[in-house]
């Protein structure tokens, strides 16, 4: 049952997009910066099968530049 | 209950991530968060570098019980402020693999079996003291790693130079960075960056020379991303002979053909040349030209040898050399178009943009390693672009403490803590830091990396002893390498955490403690010197490698030289350590800074960090008055090299028609024995590949997935087809990553090295392919 999370950083004038994006997506809760163009994401996902494919999922995400692991917790 | 610390657990995640974005992006503001306090103080949380890659990000372990359960990025290192990659996130789960190895095994009647550990040191120091006896000193050896510890390879370096007296110590940073050390200690004197990570924040202009880093240095690259973002000007040139993923993330992706980059450096010097784009006041105060020997070979013989002859030039015949090098001409050579190469050396050239070049095993594994790196120095130096903030060429390194353990302590075989054997006053302050004769030092340094695996085959090395590394899969040429070590009369010891085709042909093993399982440091890159507790305990019969060395030297007779107590060795250890750099060139912080903070960096003066080296401003150790000081030269000027381009060893011809090119992933960490164990990473990619151009697949009929059998002159493998994967290779070229010992692709390439810094080019050889 890992937890994660994330800073993502939107494509060019993308925030809006992104967060709407990521808002909709399972296993996902967001923090937006309130005065810049950044997002904190963290995911709490059922198995690591589930993390793979929504990392796969965040990687293909065409508002989304680029994302940085910040923690990581695997519940054993 | 299970809600309530489930919910902690995502608020402590949140709450990395804001830290992180605090450090990255100043004045960060996240109103709608509220922090939730911890309800049960279940997990405590240590510090410690990353166990993987020589970024050497701090991480904070989570430890509950006696098991480390979670890692989250330090927010007080100023490395990756809080970040992680996704192999650093995950190293915890490394710790914990089934088949970890927990008790001493000894090979009887051709089958390993398990003894006490204590039983297998015995057998260690008698197998020495009788090689020793019958072959000499210089019959036994010590191979370690970029990924020891400082003490492990400080009590290696101790008892095989200082105590046996033979110079056979080697460690696989050999295959990383010899040709940044030559590089470096030919174009200024000294080893080491002279800048820093902070460069990042400052540089207007990257360029990423051969260097992967969105998958080799990934937290740095995102460094360079949140600072493009942040400040917008930024531009990232990614130069490379293959498309990555750096490639696509840069503003632009320029490929040139293999080995040319010595090329296209000397073409960009001569157009800051033509255009006058020279600093001429830092030129004239601070550098110096020279050329040296050409046409110096490859090595791929036994006993090769080279020495290099520098001779004085003039500015002039500098500028007559470079005519070889127009970027038109260059064009022909590297296929890079010359307005690319008039692009770059613009960016290079204009003095309002402050530039960082990063390079890695891109030039460092190259047989012309160490001319490629002074080349690119070149261009800093003609600029005066180096030594400030955001001006900087920066070699990184592969490895956590590459830099700290084989750099610094000098683990390798001409090297001492403080200098080089070859030099009298070197040995001596060895002989008397370490209470050894002088006479015990020999002056004659004996094999580099190949040619210790060339005498293991030979049989002038009989006993050799492996720590923290996998030169089964990793050493190039690998079938003769492997024969070698098979030979009936060889005694191989291996001390490692899990089984690998390393241990597999062992006649000892020593389960060996794993990261923070025992206190230690690492060195990163940027100078930085990293210390770590234990902080959980190993498992079985598990021992620092650094305890190990330690056990045989007392059996071996040599208590005197490590008389420490299990519960002080390492401080002990550092402080005596610390007495060979004592200068405020080299200065390292005390044991107790350094278990305090998240890293420091050196040198060490008056109890403040140097972040910038050679500039007056930044550096204590220039002289005064001056405002920049190359000191490791003995006039304080740098060099700049003319180095011609000159081919690879082995390039595509009409049978064997495609080059070889191999490297890594993100998900893994070198040869895999850590990071394949751990599910998320292993899953992410389970197995090698071979990367090819689409156009050249569709030629031998392969579609993705398919099986491809990769043949060169030294051996084949057989392997599945990557077709517009994460990598693209140009036409012409395969890319296989080398972390998966199902496929050991090191079979099939070559060992040729630089001639200089006897590094082997793991980048450049010729295959020929065929569908399996
Ligand atoms: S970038 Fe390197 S040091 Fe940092 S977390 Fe990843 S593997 Fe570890």
């Amino acid at each position: 049952m890992p937890i994660l999370s994330y800073l993502v950083l939107p494509q060019d004038g993308a925030m809006d997009q992104l967060c709407s994006d990521l808002a909709n997506m399972d296993y996902c809760e967001i923090i937006p910066a309130d005065n810049q163009e950044v997002v904190v994401l963290v995911t709490d996902t059922p198995d690591e099968k589930v993390e793979k494919t929504l990392q796969e999922t965040l990687k293909n995400l065409p508002s989304l530049q680029s994302f940085s692991m910040t923690y990581g917790h695997n519940a054993v | 209950m299970k809600l309530n610390r489930r919910s902690f657990i995502k608020s402590a995640a949140a709450g990395s991530a804001i830290a992180a974005a605090g450090s990255i992006f100043p004045g960060i503001s996240f109103a709608n968060w509220k922090e939730q306090q911890d309800p049960s103080g279940q997990i405590t949380w240590k510090k410690a570098p990353c166990r993987f890659c020589g970024t050497g990000c701090g991480v904070l372990v989570g430890v509950s019980g006696d098991r480390a359960v979670a890692v989250k990025g330090d927010p007080n290192c100023s490395v990756n402020k809080g970040l992680c990659c996704v192999k650093g996130f995950h190293v915890v789960q490394a710790l914990y693999g089934k088949d970890r190895l927990r008790t001493a095994q000894v090979r009887r009647g051709g089958k390993m079996v398990e003894v006490p550990i204590s039983e297998a040191l015995d057998i260690i120091a008698a197998k020495m003291k009788e090689t020793i006896k019958q072959t000499g000193k210089d019959s036994v050896a010590m191979y370690g790693s970029g990924q020891w510890t400082i003490p492990d390879g400080y009590v290696a370096s101790k008892l095989f130079k200082g105590c046996i007296g033979t110079n056979n110590v080697e460690a696989n940073a050999r295959l990383c960075m010899a040709s940044a050390v030559t590089g470096f200690m030919t174009s200024f004197g000294i080893d080491e960056p002279m800048g820093c990570y902070e460069d990042i924040e400052h540089a207007d202009v990257f360029v990423t020379w051969g260097n992967n880093m969105a998958e080799m240095h990934p937290v740095l690259f995102s460094r360079m991303l949140a600072s493009r973002k942040r400040r917008k000007n930024v531009q990232i040139i990614d130069l490379a002979t293959r498309s990555t993923r750096s490639s696509q993330a840069s503003d632009r992706s320029i490929l040139f053909k293999p080995n040319t980059d010595l090329a296209v450096a000397n073409a960009i010097c001569y157009e800051i040349i033509r255009n006058d784009w020279v600093d001429w006041d830092f030129v004239k105060k601070h550098t110096t030209f020279h050329k040296g020997k050409t046409n110096i070979g490859y090595g791929t013989e036994d006993h090769f040898k080279f020495k290099d002859a520098p001779e004085d030039i003039s500015f002039e015949e500098y500028k007559e050399f470079l005519s070889d090098y127009t970027p038109e001409k260059v064009e022909k050579i590297s296929g890079v178009s010359a307005l690319e190469i008039k692009y770059l050396a613009s960016l290079y050239g204009d003095p309002s943009k402050k530039c960082t070049s990063f390079w890695c095993m891109g030039m460092n594994q190259h047989v012309r390693g160490t001319w490629i790196n002074n080349l690119v120095y070149n261009i800093h130096l003609l600029t005066g672009k180096i030594s400030t903030p955001g001006n900087s060429p920066f070699s990184l390194t592969g490895q956590p403490s590459a830099c700290g353990t084989v750099r610094e302590v000098g683990t390798l075989t001409h090297k001492l803590p403080h200098g080089v054997v070859m030099k009298e006053e070197h040995r001596k302050m060895a002989a008397e830091i370490w209470d050894v004769p002088l006479a015990n030092i020999d002056p004659k340094p004996t094999y580099h990396t190949v040619e210790m695996f060339r005498a293991l085959d030979r049989g002038d090395i009989r006993f050799i002893w492996i720590q923290v590394t996998n030169p089964m899969i990793t050493m190039p040429n690998l079938n003769r390498y492997r024969n070698g070590a098979l030979k009936d009369d060889r005694f191989i010891v291996v001390s490692d955490v899990y089984p690998t085709p390393t241990t597999d042909v062992a006649d000892v093993i020593l389960p060996a403690a794993m990261w923070v399982e025992q206190e230690g440091m690492f060195g990163n890159s940027e100078r930085r010197t990293q210390h770590f507790d234990r902080i959980v305990p190993g498992p079985g019969e598990t021992m620092s490698d650094t305890w190990q060395i330690i056990e045989v030297a007392r059996r071996l007779g040599y208590e005197k030289q490590f008389p420490w107590g299990e519960d002080e060795y390492i401080g002990k250890i550092w402080e005596e350590y610390r007495r060979f750099h004592d200068s405020p060139k080299h200065n390292m912080a005390p044991y107790t800074v350094l278990k305090k903070r998240s890293g420091v960096q050196w040198p060490f003066v008056d109890g403040k960090e140097t972040r910038w080296r050679f500039n007056s401003k930044y550096d204590p150790a220039c002289k005064p008055g001056s405002d920049f000081d190359f000191y490791g030269k003995k006039d304080g000027k740098a060099w700049i090299w003319a180095r011609p381009y000159e081919p690879a060893a082995e390039s595509p011809d009409e049978e064997y028609d495609f080059w070889l090119n191999t490297g890594r992933v993100i998900e893994h960490w070198h040869t895999g024995t850590m990071t394949r164990r751990v599910p998320v990473l292993h899953r992410a990619v389970p197995e090698s590949y071979v990367e090819i151009h689409p156009e050249d697949a569709m030629n031998l009929g392969v579609t993705n997935g398919e099986m491809v059998k990769i043949i060169s002159r030294r051996g084949e493998v057989t392997m599945k087809a990557s077709i517009n994967g994460r990598g693209n290779p140009p036409r012409g070229m395969v890319f296989v990553p080398f972390f998966d010992e199902t496929y050991k692709i090191n079979e099939v390439t070559l060992d040729a090295f630089c001639p200089i810094s006897k590094q082997p080019d793991y980048k450049k050889c010729a295959v020929r392919l065929e569908k399996a």
